[in-house]
């Protein structure tokens, strides 16, 4: 099982009939799936507790993530997705991937189809937040864009700033952002304080800032979709069996 | 190098200059790759020369540690600030002299809808440290301003730089329209950034893939006949 995995893993052994659906996400996405199961989980029981509810919907979402900073290599992507679905993809009844294209050069796509999963639709979570027409049209008007997510704001420095070498390079800012004029926040909460970190950003990159609140957009009607998929069918239809996994990953 | 504070360039002899040069290039000391370059050419060393010896081998190097993953962008970027610094110096040299070799026209710029710039640039430095005259359309580029340069300098090669899934495409529809005008069959287009691969390339119809600066500078060569 690889180390780097922030896997759920007490669920995994302990809920082994009930688990059916297993969701391999980014790390900047973690929290918001959590969020998003437990809204559904909740919708789905129709209430937060007596016979039937299904709690923080755990039972019926595995989540495992990987690492966010595998955003500036994508590279390692695929290879780590694909390390996670050989390992466990046939214990569960369908596989879900909340990664977009994320500029794996196809790579991805590659081991989805020999697992038969699926993953969001888009190109990066930015697209899939805002939604694919008010994505084009922000880039439309001013394709100096530069996109933050909660995730981002809340990690800009982390991410942003440690990730490209701006704290110890600050004279590289405009290597990087020279060809920037706004800084975007997509948010998926309304938090008066992560919008305030947000202009931080935007002053510390020297570009305005445009806050646009979106909310879960793509992720949250592509996972309810999922999870709903997976309660009509019946256990074992959607995955391939252990075995054919294991033949198709010989194979590729 | 803990001890490199206490190198005095002037003392070293050539070999060993060129040599330091390189790992301070390496180290991005932008400064240090200056003062090399100066004093290699007060040793009445060939413009051409400081530039392919010293320059264009520390970046190769450099580029290899960035492809094996031992660089990381920000160092690469750092390196790429000490070889313009030194090429600020060479090149009104290189444009007076009389050994100046073109090796040929290069127009590139980034597509339409990607303004990632990084590789595309680093791309152009280690191509004119090959000898081409770099026309560098910068990024956001339409099909119209590729056919505007080609006219307007007839270049020996075409390149095109995209780094995001959603841009790649347009290198296709720009290729097209080279071909539709009857251009494809004369001039060579390059492609590149870090999502392509010879496989996408080779769908577009692209002459061909360049996946890193020092690889395709040394294919723009061959392109152009001069890598015999
Ligand atoms: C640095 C970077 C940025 C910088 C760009 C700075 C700049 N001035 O270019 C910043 C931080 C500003 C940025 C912005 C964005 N980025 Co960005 N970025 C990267 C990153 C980490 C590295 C790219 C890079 O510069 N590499 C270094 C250079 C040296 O390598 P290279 O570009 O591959 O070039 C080499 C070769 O490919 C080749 N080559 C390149 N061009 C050419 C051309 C020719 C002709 C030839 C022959 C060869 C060649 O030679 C080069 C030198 O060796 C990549 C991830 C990655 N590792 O690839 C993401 C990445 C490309 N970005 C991505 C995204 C999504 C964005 C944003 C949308 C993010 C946001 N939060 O808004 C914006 C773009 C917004 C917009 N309006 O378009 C995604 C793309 C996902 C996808 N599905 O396509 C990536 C893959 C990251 C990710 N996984 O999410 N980015």
């Amino acid at each position: 099982m690889a180390q780097h995995l922030l896997a759920e893993q007490n669920v995994m052994s302990n809920k082994r009939r009930q688990r059916r659906c297993l969701v391999v996400a980014c790390g900047a996405l973690a929290k918001e799936i959590v969020a998003l199961r437990s809204q559904l989980a909740l919708a789905r029981s129709g209430s937060v507790s007596g016979p039937g509810a299904l709690g923080s919907g755990e039972e019926v979402m595995t989540l495992q993530c990987l690492p966010a900073g595998f955003h500036n290599t994508p590279g390692k992507i695929a290879p780590a997705v694909e390390e996670i679905l050989r390992d466990c993809a046939h214990e569960f009844d369908s596989v879900f991937v909340a990664y977009g294209e994320c500029g794996t050069g196809g790579a991805l796509d590659d081991v989805l189809k020999r697992y038969g999963a699926s993953r969001m639709t888009g190109a990066h979570c930015y697209e899939f937040y805002a939604g694919g027409d008010l994505y084009e049209q922000i880039i439309e008007e001013q394709i100096g864009s530069f996109f933050l997510t909660d995730y981002l704001v809340k990690n800009f420095d982390r991410l942003i700033i440690t990730g490209l070498g701006l704290d110890r390079f600050p004279h590289l800012r405009d290597d990087y952002f020279g060809n920037y004029t706004q800084l975007v926040y997509l948010s998926q909460t309304k938090d008066a304080a992560l919008l305030q970190k947000a202009f931080g950003a935007a002053d510390r990159l020297g570009l305005e800032l445009r806050h646009i609140h979106v909310g879960y957009g793509g992720l949250a009607s592509e996972l309810e979709a999922v999870t709903k998929a997976v309660a009509k069918a019946a256990p074992g239809k959607i995955a391939p069996s252990p075995q054919s996994i294991e033949q198709l990953h010989v194979r590729g | 190098m803990s001890d490199e504070d206490e190198i005095i360039l002037k003392d070293l002899n050539d070999a060993d200059l060129v040599d330091q040069m390189k790992d301070d290039l390496y180290d991005g000391l932008a400064d240090e790759v200056f003062e090399g370059v100066e004093i290699l050419l007060e040793r009445g060393w060939d413009a051409n020369l400081v530039l392919s010896d010293a320059l264009v081998e520390g970046m190769r190097i450099v580029g290899v540690d960035f492809r094996d993953g031992i660089l990381f962008v920000p160092e690469v970027l750092q390196c790429a600030g000490a070889m313009k610094k030194g090429m600020g110096l060479l090149r009104p040299i290189l444009a007076q002299s009389s050994t100046k070799s073109s090796t040929g026209k290069f127009v590139i710029g980034t597509v339409k809808g990607d303004i990632h710039d990084i590789g595309k640039n680093l791309v152009g430095m280690m191509l004119e440290g090959a000898g081409f005259e770099v026309i560098d359309l910068g990024i956001n580029n339409p099909v119209e301003n590729y056919l505007e340069a080609i006219d307007k300098h007839r270049p020996n090669v075409l390149g095109m730089s995209a780094l995001l899934t959603t841009t790649m495409p347009y290198m296709g529809v720009v290729i097209e329209e080279l071909d539709k005008r009857g251009i494809l069959k004369e001039l060579p287009v390059m492609v590149g950034g870090a999502p392509l691969n010879q496989e996408f390339a080779d769908a577009i119809n692209a002459t061909s893939y360049g996946r890193d600066a020092a690889m395709s500078a040394e294919l723009a060569k061959t392109l152009v006949g001069k890598n015999m």
